[in-house]
């Protein structure tokens, strides 16, 4: 263990003293056994280092040169109030939660009525309200935890609690805004999500991470995700912090035979970035799609990792990964696949292409493909590139501005995983950013 | 009008035009034929502004213009039009987006007012009833999944809704069936009146039977070696390029 490193381990031991004095009455709930257990864990490992082979491109010693003050409540200001909707990536229709630092703000949700049975709230007070149903669906520690992962555990006090019960439909989609920052102190925001969905049960779940304030703050997630048989879970993250702040999430998630599961990850913001999504296929016929977009500006670091476990036969996954990276920015993607010997007729696909649009942005990109089944079609690709020069011409030569041109170029190739998703709204307002967040012309489309 | 002198130019390095001189006037229809490689495609791209192509010496003059100081754009919004020999899929920009756009930069740079959402889709929905394209295709995005036969009639059905001042045509004929030429080359001759000129790129004499040129120029080694009137398609045809070895510069 490093000196400099025992330091800001220091840091975050003396918070933990503070911490647990403010927690009160939720020291008694059967969760903060798992904060001390996480804190013992936490003591023996070093934060992760470009030395580590997961970490070798993501150098997080900026995040901890910060001394993060575990999230507390704040006041939430009337005009954040007024503007709530305004952050919404769905209409009235939606249940919307949400997570201010972390921490579950009833005031300004929107539960709408759930099917009977159906769990949609704060853990924290399903905890207090339910304690038989969370305790049931708890997952364990997973073993491969880092010290942010265990961070999470060790300083988190909400996050969003799903339950769908066998056969439970959500039909319309799960607003989840987790607004972060604060102007008075640069804050550690640690929300820790569950969703499981039984048998046959359907979501749709949409996750804004956005930053209220222009300080530092960091978020450190954790989402654990279980699909049952024949179960359906979609979850849209759009992570749009501000470029001051730190992200960090890990998501687990365990699927059942003929579940699928889609994750989409889409990046703006935030000045380092580091998506770790994990499934286990632990069901035959399987299915799981990830899709993920990257828009790099300026300085920011955005690093996705991906892990599919093909652990049963006749599965798939299929991960389709894009970047458009401008200015300083830097982008990683490393996707590992997994194809164990008992998985025979494995489909698994991955394909990651990044367009650089300034000579000094970056991309490393890195597949990574571990076979022991002899029957599986796999197969992953990387591209890097430029906007096509044709291409560019063509559309000029109609005259079209050149800026308007390139701001279509970036369209055309956001165009897949943006046109795979399936809420509409959604798709509308993702279109807006996109142009917004690399300065371009935006398109609209008549 | 536009007049070439002395046009030369490079790709990567490599000399391929050699000196051009050709005048085009309002109310014609010139067609330049040659071999693979004689510079026919190059030509088309360096008056439509294509930057992969380095203009060494000459002049270009578009109504009174120096062409050559133009932007691609800029070049487009004075009304030079290239139908491309492999039109460009754009995912996600729809055709209707994309010739919005497009005719409403055009009249913005020439003062005119912008035409609203409707009245282009009207002009649109008009032209491409000539060309027998199906509506739908508005909403689709720009030439994607579209035959090859379906990219040249939409490359045409720009032309026609663009309506500029001199449409180069590069190599329109490539890769259609009869049926497919038929409709191109009767949406050109719509296009084609007194005011406006077209040049037409072609390898094959095939597409001057439905497209009648008043000039056949052929271009060998990055020059014009040949020009006639429309019977030297058909000689062209007979004889073949071979025939053309020997003659003599037209300039």
């Amino acid at each position: 263990m490093t000196a400099e490193n025992k330091k800001e381990k220091q840091w975050y031991y003396d918070n933990f003293e503070l911490f647990e004095k403010s927690l009160n009455g939720d020291k008694e709930l059967f969760t903060n056994a798992l904060r001390n257990e996480a804190l013992s864990k936490f003591r023996n490992i070093d934060f992760p280092s470009l030395k580590d082979e997961e970490w070798k491109y993501t150098n997080v010693n900026p995040i901890l040169k910060n001394g993060f003050t575990p999230a507390k409540e704040i006041n939430i200001s009337a005009e954040l109030k007024e503007n709530i909707e305004n952050k919404m990536f769905c209409g009235f229709g939606c249940h919307r939660l949400v997570f201010v630092n972390g921490i579950f703000s009833e005031e300004l949700s929107a539960l709408k009525p759930l099917p009977e049975g159906v769990i949609i709230n704060s853990l924290r007070k399903t905890i207090k309200e339910n304690p038989a149903v969370v305790r049931e669906h708890f997952p364990s520690f997973s073993s491969d935890s880092n010290a942010f992962n265990l961070l999470n555990t060790i300083f988190s006090l909400d996050g969003l609690f799903v339950y769908l019960p066998k056969g439970k439909a959500v039909e319309m989609p799960v607003q989840v805004l987790y607004l972060n920052g604060n102007d008075n102190e640069m804050f550690l925001s640690s929300p820790k999500n569950f969703i499981a969905a039984e048998e046959g049960s359907r979501i749709d779940i949409i996750m804004n991470y956005a930053g209220i304030s222009d300080n530092s703050y960091f978020s450190n997630i954790m989402t654990e995700v279980t699909a049952g048989k024949n179960a359906a879970v979609n979850i849209y993250k759009i992570q749009n912090e501000n470029e001051n702040s730190y992200h960090i999430e890990k998501v687990n998630a365990v699927q059942g035979e003929s579940s699928l599961f889609n994750h989409y990850s889409i990046s703006f913001g935030g000045s380092i970035v580091r998506n770790d999504i994990n499934s286990s296929l632990n069901g035959e016929n399987c299915e799981c799609h990830y899709y993920g977009l990257y828009l790099g500006n300026n300085k920011q670091h955005i690093d996705n990792h991906t892990f599919v476990d093909h652990a049963k036969p006749n599965c798939m996954s299929n991960e389709l990964y894009k970047g458009i990276l401008d200015g300083n920015s830097r982008g990683v993607f490393n996707g590992k696949i997994m194809v164990r010997p008992d998985a025979q007729k494995t489909n698994a696909y991955q394909s990651n292409k990044t367009i650089l649009l300034s000579d000094k942005a970056i991309i490393d990109t890195k597949p990574q493909l571990e076979i022991f089944a002899d029957d599986v079609k796999c197969s992953h690709g990387a591209t890097i590139g430029r906007l096509d020069e044709t291409a560019y011409f063509y559309i000029r030569s109609r005259g079209v501005p050149a800026e308007f041109a390139k701001s279509m170029l970036i369209r055309a190739f956001a165009n897949d995983v943006i046109e795979s998703i399936k809420i509409q709204e959604l798709k509308d307002k993702l279109n807006h950013m996109i142009f917004d967040h690399l300065h371009r012309v935006e398109i609209i489309n008549q | 009008m536009i007049t070439i002198k002395n046009l030369h130019a490079n790709v990567e390095g490599k000399k391929i035009l050699n000196g051009i001189n050709l005048e085009i006037k309002p109310g014609e229809v010139h067609a330049i034929m040659g071999p693979n490689g004689s510079g026919k495609s190059t030509l088309a791209n360096v008056l439509a502004g294509n930057e992969n192509y380095e203009v060494t010496e000459g002049e270009v003059l578009f109504y009174g213009k120096n062409l050559l100081e133009l932007s691609v754009e800029d070049r487009a919004r004075e009304g030079m039009f290239l139908a491309f020999q492999y039109p460009i899929e754009i995912p996600g920009i729809s055709n209707a987006t994309f010739l919005k756009t497009s005719i409403n930069e055009i009249r913005k740079y020439n003062g005119l007012p912008e035409l609203s959402a409707k009245e282009i889709l009207d002009l649109i929905k008009d032209k491409s009833q000539i060309l027998g394209m199906e509506q739908d295709m508005l909403n689709r995005s720009v030439n994607v999944g579209f035959s090859g036969g379906e990219k040249k009639r939409n490359e045409v059905l720009q032309l026609l809704t663009l309506n500029p001042k001199f449409a180069l045509l590069d190599e329109t004929d490539s890769g259609l069936d009869i049926d497919a030429l038929k409709i191109v080359a009767s949406g050109v001759n719509i296009f084609r009146n007194e005011n406006n000129s077209v040049l037409l790129v072609t390898h094959y004499q095939r597409l001057l039977d439905y497209i009648i040129p008043d000039f056949v120029h052929v271009l060998a080694k990055g020059k014009i070696i040949k020009s006639g009137g429309k019977e030297l398609a058909l000689e062209l045809e007979d004889k073949g390029y071979d025939w053309l070895k020997e003659a003599e510069p037209a300039f």
